[in-house]
């Protein structure tokens, strides 16, 4: 019963309810420099992105990357604004440059040498164990010898 | 034999970076303006709207800037020793007064001194961006040619003022 | 006076652990049975002291003692009392002495549960633990002291961070740490077997339960971790690849490496220098986050109040145990035989190219985590290494070690046909990638990483069920089944291990569908709500009712009312809130989640704007439960292993002759 009031009640509400305005004056420009946001890092509280802090300097910059965006300044040029004026440490994913080609590279190029190290190591494996099973000449007389002897004792 | 030691050689490799990393000081952001031009800018003066600042005007001079703002706890720190530091008349200190308000900025100086050459008021933030600025206080010693050549993060201390400040002042007046 | 005891606990736990690390050593090396034999009692009383030290930091948070400056520092009369237990590890002082619990608990189930193994392999392992917790006791009671007193006493403490004022953070670290400190058992195993040079299958089959469970805690942990993060921050994110994050993410790659090995070295003897190096690697590692946490060395929104003493110590610590281990494995590791022989299409390669692909991915969250500090440290600048970075190559890694996750299982030890592999699993192969290709338009967008994710999740789920559907076709041969039984009979029959191995890789299946739909399909909107404004987004409307302000023990709050309907169809009502605890000047979000069948739904308040109206943000995350989900599978998982009948069967035998092979069931 107190659900169908509810909804009978919801009906009319819904009907004539607004619908909410986006919080953004420009809801496209918006989501582009939200995006670009989460790639940068808040100064002030180091562990957030510029997109979920609300420190003042993260509003300030995002202010500034709204105004700039709106200018119709690419990702790429915001961006620059934002290293030339704080450093690489500003963005989260580290530029490519001579510093930074161990970070991005070295992966897959470790991926790459244990894969060949490993498939290296297996065939020397294989080998190594299927003649580990072999005696010498010496070791086979030897066996020889002492099965003889035992035989004889026998 | 070799390669089982291959682990320990990496082991070692990273006790010495993090011993070395213990030194270091991972919040701090070290400013990539350092050794290009003070960016430019042109300001109303916090005590009278009608006059401005402009970056340019200290052309042919060695200056300090100095980001303050009457809610910043850390610049009360700093402030009796800039005081102090202006009367010696050593070099010039311009002050910028960052995202206050302009009668509590006038109200702060009156109550703690005013070390200033001339403080532009700088209410929307703007021009601190411009100088990488992301925590007060912040100072930045700029030469002749309008380079900036130092960064100090945080209070200046008077340890700082004698080993790092003023000799570079000295290098750069000469 | 309860503190005091406390401390004096902890001086003689300390002097405990010193007999502990150091006199069985000596008596396993010279076969002293007098010596050997006093490890069992010693690690048992360090134990008890450590605990009654934990037992009295616990009884001054309960009672409010603010007399103990660790005390004043992390809670406040105010505080409910569940979560004055949750303050007693909030700082470093108390996390440090749960660590050190928890290690001694550890040392006291190693003592308990080891009738069935040799008298020396105990007393070394249990000296080997007693060596860490030396270590640790130390650095507690000379820079991390918890019952250090205040004078004078203030009339209340600082309060705990309200952040961590959550049920969920009463449970997380004593799970993470439980996983962390638990790696230090097989770590004692490594050890030992290194000195005693028996490193043969008898030393992996001890090892592996006590693996198993550490890595199932740490599973939980993590879990545990990232599903509290996505519901007390309120941005809906639940993995920020911080540095604490990858700190135990990275321990948990290796464990999960360290438990595979042991699979194939218990069972055929094979890759026994390999475990023995995933083990210490993966106990280093928790040492190394350990270190990582506390040393201030990188900045992390879990980091503790720093002092560099306590750096320094800790990485002497680290430098010690971890140097002189790999020492000791450069020394012993060669002299190890190899093990079976088996063929480039066996199991025992797919393991160990899972081996190979989890140790790298390990390497790759640790560089990626240490790059800004070794740049910082070589003078070249300080850059910042976030989620675009680890998600741009970690992702990448993981693509191969799913696929391998697909064929692993079906492959037999030794040598398999892979024509007849590729056979069985062909239909899993098509349609796996006929899934990951036309899915995506179905659910409404299409992008090479989606289509990718979904396709190795099915490819992962169809493979399990071929495993299964092969388990039944062959169960007449079990001996444990019924060869005529239903299928549920037959099911039943085999082993719990062969369960915890489908179960864990179903899990990881559904973790990759709900991280894949997740990222995918996730809707947000970030609207200014009036009362009365509807907003959708996945399908439901949600409808804003305004804010009430209520009182809580230590905080105010405004709780905001959405009422959320789908199709006209009420479908629930949601309190997000906004708290001002008394203690803090930064404003909590509480966001309001209402899960469903195939999605969350996330409210959040933002901030109020003029007239009543507020900002909003709602969000609709399909499966994103299946990110938690698919961690407690893989719990689960182990803990089917570990509960399989052949362990079960040890503890109940008598005291067997060491090496012996047991009868083992099935896998």
């Amino acid at each position: 019963m107190k659900r169908l009031i509810t909804v009978l009640c919801l009906l009319p509400v819904l009907a004539c309810a607004k619908e909410a305005t986006p919080m953004a004056q420009n809801p496209e420009v918006e989501a582009r420099v939200m995006a670009l946001a989460t790639e940068l890092r808040c100064l002030v509280c180091q562990n957030q992105t510029l997109a979920d802090s609300h420190s003042e300097l993260a509003g300030d910059l995002r202010r500034e990357m709204r105004e700039m965006a709106e200018k119709g300044m690419s990702d790429k040029e915001i961006a620059e604004f934002m290293v030339n004026r704080y450093g690489d440490f500003v963005l989260y994913r580290p530029p490519l440059k001579p510093t930074t080609w161990l970070l991005w590279f070295g992966p897959f190029l470790l991926l790459a040498a244990v894969g060949i190290l490993l498939l290296r190591y297996l065939k020397i494996r294989r080998q190594r164990l299927a003649t580990e099973g072999q005696l010498t000449e010496d070791e086979h007389k030897k066996a020889e010898a002492m099965l003889q002897n035992s035989g004889d004792k026998a | 034999m070799n390669r089982y030691l291959l682990p320990l050689g990496v082991f070692i490799l990273l006790l010495v970076f993090l011993g070395v990393g213990l030194n270091l000081n991972p919040h701090e952001v070290p400013s990539p303006l350092i050794g290009k031009p003070a960016p430019a800018f042109n300001l109303p003066a916090l005590d009278n709207p009608a006059a401005t600042f402009a970056q340019k005007d200290m052309l042919g001079k060695v200056w300090l800037l100095n980001v303050w703002a009457s809610w910043c706890v850390a610049c009360r720190e700093e402030h009796p020793l800039l005081v102090e530091f202006s009367r010696t008349g050593a070099v010039p200190i311009v002050g910028l007064d960052y995202k206050d308000a302009r009668v509590d900025g006038m109200r702060w100086l009156q109550d703690m001194g005013n070390p200033y050459q001339t403080v532009a008021f700088d209410a929307e933030g703007r021009v601190g961006i411009d100088y990488g600025v992301y925590g007060v206080p912040e100072t930045y010693v700029i030469d002749r040619q309008g380079v900036i050549r130092y960064k100090q993060i945080g209070p200046i201390t008077p340890e700082i003022l004698r080993d790092k400040v003023m000799p570079l002042v000295k290098e750069l007046q000469k | 006076m309860i503190p005091e005891l406390g401390h004096f606990a902890l001086i003689l736990a300390a002097l405990l652990a010193l007999v502990q690390g150091i006199v069985p050593l000596i008596g396993a090396a010279r076969n002293d049975a007098t010596l050997i034999g006093l490890a069992r009692p010693v690690a048992s009383g360090q134990f008890l002291m450590v605990l009654f030290a934990f037992g009295s930091l616990i009884y001054a948070f309960l009672t409010n003692d603010f007399s103990v400056l660790y005390v004043a520092s992390n809670s406040n009369s105010d505080l409910p009392m569940v979560y004055r237990f949750g303050a007693v590890w909030g700082g470093h002082e108390g996390s440090l002495l749960l660590w050190v619990t928890i290690l001694g608990a550890w040392t006291f189930a190693v003592a308990l549960f080891s009738k069935h193994l040799p008298d020396d392999t105990v007393a070394r392992v249990l000296a080997v633990m007693g060596l860490v917790s030396v270590g640790l006791l130390a650095f507690l009671l000379l820079t991390s002291n918890p019952f250090e007193r205040l004078f004078p006493m203030p009339l209340n403490g600082r309060d705990l961070n309200p952040l961590l004022q959550d049920p969920g953070m009463v449970f997380h670290p004593p799970m993470l740490y439980m996983g962390y400190v638990g790696f230090s058992v097989a770590f004692a195993f490594a050890i030992a077997a290194l000195l005693s040079g028996r490193l043969d299958a008898a030393w992996a089959r001890w090892s592996r339960p006590w693996t198993t469970v550490a890595w199932m805690c740490l599973t939980i942990g993590i879990t545990m971790g990232s599903a509290w993060a996505y519901y007390e921050l309120g941005w809906g994110g639940w993995w920020f690849w911080d540095p604490v994050e990858n700190a135990s993410f990275i321990p948990w790659l290796v464990g999960t490496a360290l438990i595979h090995s042991l699979a194939a070295t218990e069972k055929r003897g094979s890759f026994k220098s390999w475990t023995v190096l995933l083990a210490i690697c993966a106990f280093s590692l928790s040492l190394l986050g350990t270190f990582l946490v506390r040393s201030g060395v990188l900045t992390s929104v879990h980091a503790f109040a720093t002092d560099p003493r306590r750096g320094i110590f800790i990485l002497l610590f680290l430098a010690i145990v971890v140097g002189s281990s790999l020492m000791l494995f450069a020394w012993r590791a060669p002299k190890v035989g190899l093990g079976g022989k088996f063929e480039l299409a066996s199991r025992e390669s797919m393991l160990l190219g899972n081996n190979m692909l989890l140790s790298v991915a390990a390497a790759t969250v640790l560089l990626g985590t240490l790059y800004p500090l070794i740049l910082d440290s070589l003078g070249l600048g300080k850059l910042s290494v976030g989620p675009p970075y680890f998600e741009a190559v970690f992702v990448p890694l993981l693509v191969p070690a799913l696929i391998l996750l697909g064929f692993g299982p079906l492959t037999r030890w030794k040598k398999t046909n892979m024509q007849e592999l590729l056979a069985r699993l062909r239909w899993p192969l098509v349609a796996s990638i006929l899934l990951g290709i036309g899915l995506p338009f179905a659910l409404g967008k299409w992008t090479p990483m989606i289509a990718m994710g979904i396709a190795l999740a099915f490819w992962v789920a169809l493979s399990v069920a071929v495993g299964f559907a092969d388990a039944l076709k062959h169960s007449v041969a079990l001996k444990h089944s019924a060869a005529s039984g239903g299928v549920l009979t037959r099911l039943a029959g085999l082993s719990r291990s062969w369960w915890g191995m489908q179960v864990a890789h179903l899990g990881v299946a559904v973790f990759v569908a709900g991280v894949t739909l997740v990222k995918g399909y996730e809707v947000e909107k970030d609207v200014k709500m009036e009362i009365d404004d509807v907003v959708s987004a996945g399908g439901y409307q949600f409808q804003f009712k305004g804010v009430v302000e209520m009182p809580g023990p230590n905080y105010r709050a405004t709780r905001g009312t959405v009422l959320v309907s789908h199709n006209g169809q009420p479908v629930t009502e949601l309190n997000p809130e906004k708290r001002a605890y008394f203690s803090s000047p930064m404003p909590q979000t509480e966001a309001a989640i209402r899960p469903t069948l195939t999605g969350d739904l996330y409210v959040s308040l933002g901030e109020p704007v003029a007239n009543g109206a507020w900002s909003v943000r709602v969000y609709y995350k399909p499966l994103v439960d299946w990110i938690w989900g698919g961690g407690l599978m893989m719990a689960l998982g182990g803990f089917l292993a570990v509960s399989d009948r052949r362990y079960r069967l040890q503890r109940r035998a008598a005291k067997q002759v060491a090496g012996s092979p047991l009868q083992v069931q099935g896998v």
